[in-house]
């Protein structure tokens, strides 16, 4: 103990002043953040309006249509995530690797319980015990993808709609049964990152492609677009697409703030990950795409066969960086296009007749702040233990 | 004969590769050029109809808003609006993109330290910032901490008598007396301290003394502003609280106050983390043979692996001053008068959208342009000459 202390605070004078000064500095953070949290915080503006933050203004009827499509896409994403047939990890007993749960997913355990609790209802409760059914159920069913001999078999093309077909039914449902308008909260900056994130992929992949191609004008075309959108500020296209959008379609559609916000983080993450795939096409040495045309394979079977499996798997955590930063970036459409997301909520709640000119402005965007850290934090994690798993960058 | 000879050399021009990949092209680029014709037809049949003018004609237009604290007012063109707003911006980019740098540097290079608290709490900074919206920090740092925390300006804190902070902005201590003149100054004494150390860096080599380039530079720098300030009468204004207002110092509005700290906080914690691969990056015989020349921890850092760290680190970080510059729009939401909210209210005043959100696209991609001919020209001459 005395032995780790010296090696590690007090190396020497230097070390042991930097130590006492940053200490210092520590120790009354910590304290004005325990303070803060149990005893000068009032949380009951959090607790009063937790429903206005996580779903907005939902109708309280239709709720369960929300947890059913979060266990849908709970079982979807952990159906792709158990699946991956990628690296080797060595194989834990039950206990080792319940810690391993715990020390990778226990900050979203610990958010969902303080939720229950916040929420004051059992049904919360219920919801979450289904949603980790769903994460389960996810899970076998990806590891039978893996190593079932007979599902194994079944092409991606026909799998990957399969274990997906249940969120997308619901998501739809949903929409079909409420208006968008009543959208809102966290759900609505949930709900923009993940369909743009699968509509985006398409797109990127092939823009990626295009920027590579051989055929000057699609090169051109793709190398101006790309160029074109990292240029622009994302807040100024949004904005552009809430303002000027009306004159350049026809007068007889308005699409609502919803779908003009998903179509702008569409267009725009696409030229990111786009470049993101090229500097993975990039990675791979020509002599696979040599071995491919000494094969006669044709261009279409060379890149979806040989190169782009090999480049997307080596930009995995990349692609989920991206990913991540179009998640915090949805907080943009609430101001740009006035949706009552998160953010807007969490400043639009301080001037309630309970709580107004109170100065609660603190709670509720540490609040916010949290539901995105929680998140944010887990994904980043995530990505780098896959990064090592895949062993990008050290071979 | 031999029956190959009959068939010609060259494929029918329907089978031919050359002739197909145009076809292709040329079907590619009607398909773009279609959804173009498309858009831009939209356009005019929309502009017509509601009679919105398509030129830039509104930039002579009065604003008919006034940004407070300057001398625009009214009846001030709306270009004068747009160079305003370029100005606040290109102000924000600077001086956010100096912080962060230094900031940046500075976690990253905590985050390696051997001190077990540095090292904890440059990872807490950089884990806990990166994971969280910008948009988020900014609105916290305008409505929370500027706007709630900070004092009425009755009460302001005034610390050592220096500094006024209060929820109308923050006021230092500056400088009073033409700022071109002590610019050109101030440039004058870098140049003269560059020659300098050039001189005595060659001397070091040729003597094998040790170069004392470093201290020669801030010395000049420092007697050159001293000689002038004294030569040219400058004096020093401190900030004080003058009824609803200051007078004196330099001082700074608390959306930019919020703006800047919040931008710089982000992006420094994304620099901090590029700085940290790029120094585990070196090559570890680099550090070795530093501790072999029984250089100090101190040299080491600053002689060897710093240099070919930020070799390493150009590129990631001059991206990230091209997302600061970008990410400034977003002053617009607290109201700080810069590009996006410039451009914002002209279009809420009655300028057409089209033209003016177009012209401020434009002027953004000039300005990432020109970041980055001025990042890749640092990238080239850091860049290693391989022999």
């Amino acid at each position: 103990m005395i032995l780790w202390l010296r090696r590690n605070l007090f190396r020497s004078i230097w070390d042991s002043i930097t130590t006492i000064v940053f200490g210092g500095i520590a120790l009354w953070f910590i304290w004005i953040s325990i303070e803060f949290v149990f005893i000068t915080g009032r949380w009951e503006i959090v607790e009063v309006n937790l429903k206005l933050f996580l779903v907005g203004r939902f109708p309280e009827e239709l709720m369960w249509l929300i947890g059913a499509s979060m266990v849908a896409i709970a079982f979807w994403v952990a159906a792709v995530a158990g699946g991956s047939p990628l690296g080797t990890e060595p194989r834990l007993r039950l206990a080792e690797r319940i810690v391993d749960y715990v020390r990778r997913f226990g900050l979203i355990f610990a958010l969902a319980i303080l939720l229950v609790v916040l929420s004051n209802s059992l049904d919360s409760l219920l919801w979450v015990g289904l949603l980790g059914i769903g994460v389960f159920a996810g899970r076998v069913v990806g590891r039978m993808r893996r190593d079932n001999k007979i599902i194994q078999k079944l092409p991606g093309i026909i799998w990957q709609p399969m274990i997906a077909t249940p969120a997308i039914a619901l998501v739809i449902f949903t929409l079909l049964e409420s208006t968008l308008e009543l959208w809102g909260g966290f759900l609505i900056n949930f709900y923009m990152a993940l369909i743009s994130i699968i509509l985006c992929f398409p797109l990127g992949l092939l823009l990626a492609l295009g920027r590579r191609s051989s055929f000057p004008v699609i090169r051109f075309i793709c190398t101006a677009y790309i160029e074109l959108i990292r240029g622009a500020p994302l807040f100024v296209l949004l904005l552009l697409a809430g303002v000027a959008l009306e004159f350049f379609i026809p007068p007889t559609i308005s699409p609502d703030a919803v779908f003009r916000g998903i179509t702008v983080f569409t267009l725009f993450t696409a030229a990111y990950l786009a470049e993101i795939v090229r500097g993975g096409l990039q990675g791979i040495p020509s002599g696979q795409i040599e071995a491919g045309k000494a094969l006669g394979l044709s261009t279409v079977k060379i890149n979806s066969l040989i190169t782009l499996p090999q480049a997307l798997r080596s930009v995995i955590p990349a692609q989920i960086g991206q990913f991540i930063s179009l998640f915090k970036d949805t907080t943009l459409a609430g101001v740009a296009l006035n949706l009552f997301d998160v953010m807007t909520v969490g400043k639009v709640i301080t001037k309630q007749d309970d709580f107004l000119g109170q100065g609660l402005i603190y709670e509720s965007l540490i609040f916010v702040g949290l539901l995105f850290w929680v998140v944010s934090y887990v994904m980043s994690k995530e990505s780098q233990r896959l990064e090592k798993r895949l062993g990008v960058g050290i071979r | 004969m031999s029956p190959l000879s009959s068939v010609s050399a060259r494929p029918k021009f329907w089978r031919d590769v050359r002739f197909l990949r145009w076809v292709f092209q040329l079907l590619v680029l009607a398909v773009v050029f279609g959804i173009l014709y498309w858009i831009y037809g939209n356009y005019q049949t929309n502009v017509e109809r509601s009679a919105v003018p398509t030129d830039f004609g509104f930039l002579d237009n009065p604003a008919s808003f006034t940004i407070p604290g300057t001398d625009f007012d009214q009846s001030s063109p709306v270009s004068a609006a747009f160079v305003r707003g370029f100005q606040n911006t290109m102000l924000v980019a600077v001086v956010g993109i100096i912080f962060s740098t230094i900031v940046g540097t500075l976690v990253g290079i905590a985050r390696l330290s051997k001190n077990f608290l540095v090292k904890t709490l440059a990872s807490a900074y950089v884990e806990i910032i990166r994971n969280l919206p910008l948009l988020l920090l900014i609105t916290f740092m305008n409505l929370a901490v500027v706007l709630q925390t900070f004092p009425r300006i009755e009460n302001a804190w005034q610390p050592f008598d220096l500094f006024v902070i209060s929820n109308r902005g923050l006021a230092l201590p500056w400088f009073e007396g033409s700022g071109l003149i002590l610019l050109l100054i101030f440039a004058a004494s870098i140049v003269v301290s560059l020659v300098v150390m050039k001189i005595e860096r060659a001397r070091a080599d040729r003597t094998g003394q040790k170069s004392r380039a470093g201290i020669f530079a801030i010395l000049i720098i420092f007697g050159f502003l001293l000689v002038g300030w004294m030569l040219l009468d400058y004096s020093w204004t401190l900030p004080f609280v003058d009824g609803r207002g200051t007078t004196g110092g330099l001082r700074m509005d608390p959306s930019f106050f919020a703006l800047i700290v919040a931008l710089v906080l982000y992006t420094s914690s994304h620099v901090a983390e590029i700085v940290r691969g790029s120094i585990q990056a070196v090559h570890k015989g680099q550090g070795e043979a530093a501790d072999a020349l029984a250089l100090s921890p101190g040299q080491k850092m600053r002689i060897i692996i710093l240099p070919q760290a930020f070799r390493i680190a150009m590129p990631a970080i001059g991206n990230q001053y091209l997302n600061l510059t970008k990410n400034s729009s977003l002053g617009a939401t607290i109201s700080y008068f810069e590009l996006t909210q410039i451009a914002q209210i002209t279009v809420g005043n009655g300028s057409p959208a089209v033209p003016a959100f177009t012209l401020t696209l434009f002027i953004y991609l000039a300005i990432s342009l020109v970041t980055s001919l001025i990042v890749n020209f640092f990238n080239r001459r850091l860049a290693l000459v391989e022999r």
